[in-house]
């Protein structure tokens, strides 16, 4: 790893600031994805600003259906939380996935959202369950915030401070991890609320996560697991690597979602 | 370079280090406690785990800076005179093979007892496996591992 300077935020304005008088600055959560990059010497920034120990940035809050979970809420607090369980369990199965008992100690739920990986689990709930993103600046909807692999509407030295959505009446996510690095072939999370099914799709797609219509028209006129016989998506969509080909993946994304319906239909 | 003050196994240590220095480490190379093992050093093999307040995480993924104000709990002071129950668990049952993952398994079973017993639930032989997720025996003596944190589950 190239050596760093780093700073600890005492607030996400602190962050900011920091951010901005450093040559060529990075924000720190868990660090469970920037510490192996850097290791990897992938990406070597000349500071780090540590913004995992900003209270303010944590914690859960659930009042009725509608649920707030700071950016610096670990996986593990997430997936523990009782209150956002009797909310929406789904996301924390989600969050009780990821990775592995100690790399959930430490990840973030922000940081996980803000790497946007194409393969993380996150994002699938983010954009299913059709979250807005708050940042120091501004807030973002899901629909608009990821905006293809590793990229999203983040502007430079933009923080996220939260996520917020209202629960669904019901929702689900499965996941096909891959058996060594346990990250997600293919994730479907599937909700269904006010505004109708929305079906979101991480691990499988060429440009990260993606939200599957066809699908989500079949299962707001029928939300049974038959209903997606018919539905498709295109294997040349599809990320095609050692792990499987794009048809191999396509097939997988109609499993999952089959799946996740089937645990609440 | 940075000052890092944290607690290791109830002894405050204070150190100047270079701010990439990762935790495992300052306490491999700085504290000279080598109990904590780099096995992969990309965070997938647990040799490395140890506890920063109290909860299991990988001292190859995290920066000693990062721990500042923390206390940290490693192989070296888990026991109290006598074996932990888990060390004592894991040589009753021959836990082990080459001994190498022993640190890490270890101190992650010790911290999935205290999460289960925390929440009321039962750590079952399947949970267990399921919990070592993050932990690699590259001997594969899982059977006896499992065996051994099973035991320990029952008298911690």
């Amino acid at each position: 790893m190239e050596n760093t300077n780093y700073h600890k935020a005492a607030s996400a304005a602190d962050a900011a600031s920091l951010l901005s008088g450093a040559e060529d600055g990075q924000l720190i959560a868990g660090g469970q994805t920037l510490l192996p990059t850097m290791k990897a010497r992938l990406a070597a920034p000349s500071d780090l600003v540590d913004i995992s120990g900003v209270a303010d940035m944590r914690g859960v809050t659930v009042s009725g259906s509608s649920v707030t979970i700071g950016a610096m809420t670990t996986h593990a607090e997430v997936a523990g939380d009782a209150s956002l369980r009797a909310a929406c369990p789904a996301i924390c199965d989600l969050a009780g996935k990821i990775g592995d008992p100690a790399v959930r100690h430490r990840g973030t739920i922000g940081g996980s959202v803000a790497n946007n990986d194409p393969a993380a689990d996150y994002p699938a709930a983010m954009l299913a369950l059709g979250a807005t993103i708050k940042t120091n600046a501004r807030e973002i909807a899901a629909d608009d915030f990821f905006t293809g692999m590793f990229d999203t509407a983040l502007d430079e030295g933009e923080i996220i401070l939260s996520v917020s959505f209202e629960a669904p009446a019901k929702g689900a996510y499965a996941k096909f991890p891959n058996p060594a690095s346990r990250y997600a072939m293919c994730g479907v999370f599937v909700a269904q609320g006010a505004g109708g099914v929305r079906v979101a799709v991480t691990g499988a797609g060429n440009d990260g996560v993606f939200r599957a219509s066809d699908m989500e028209a079949a299962l707001g006129s029928n939300f049974a697991p038959d209903a997606l016989d018919g539905t498709s998506v295109s294997a040349d969509d599809m990320l095609s690597d050692l792990h499987g080909d794009g048809a191999y993946r396509a097939n997988l994304v109609k499993v999952m979602a089959k799946r996740a319906v089937a645990a609440i239909a | 370079m940075t000052t890092v003050s944290m607690t290791v196994n109830g002894k405050a240590v204070t150190a100047e280090v270079e701010d990439r220095t990762l935790l495992v480490d300052f306490i491999r190379e700085h504290l000279r406690l080598t109990g904590t093992h780099v096995g992969c050093d990309t965070s997938q093999c647990g040799a490395c785990v140890v506890h920063v307040d109290g909860k299991a995480m990988k001292s190859c993924t995290m920066l000693a800076a990062q721990a500042d104000g923390a206390a940290v709990t490693t192989i070296e002071g888990v026991a109290n005179g006598d074996l932990h129950p888990m060390q004592k668990a894991f040589n009753d049952n021959h836990g082990l093979q080459c001994g190498f993952c022993t640190p890490g398994m270890v101190m992650s079973g010790i911290d999935m007892v205290n999460r289960y017993k925390a929440e009321g639930k039962t750590l079952d032989e399947a949970a267990i496996r399921h919990e070592l997720e993050g932990n690699i025996c590259r001997c594969t003596g899982y059977h006896n591992i499992v065996k051994s944190i099973s035991q320990a589950a029952g008298e911690m």
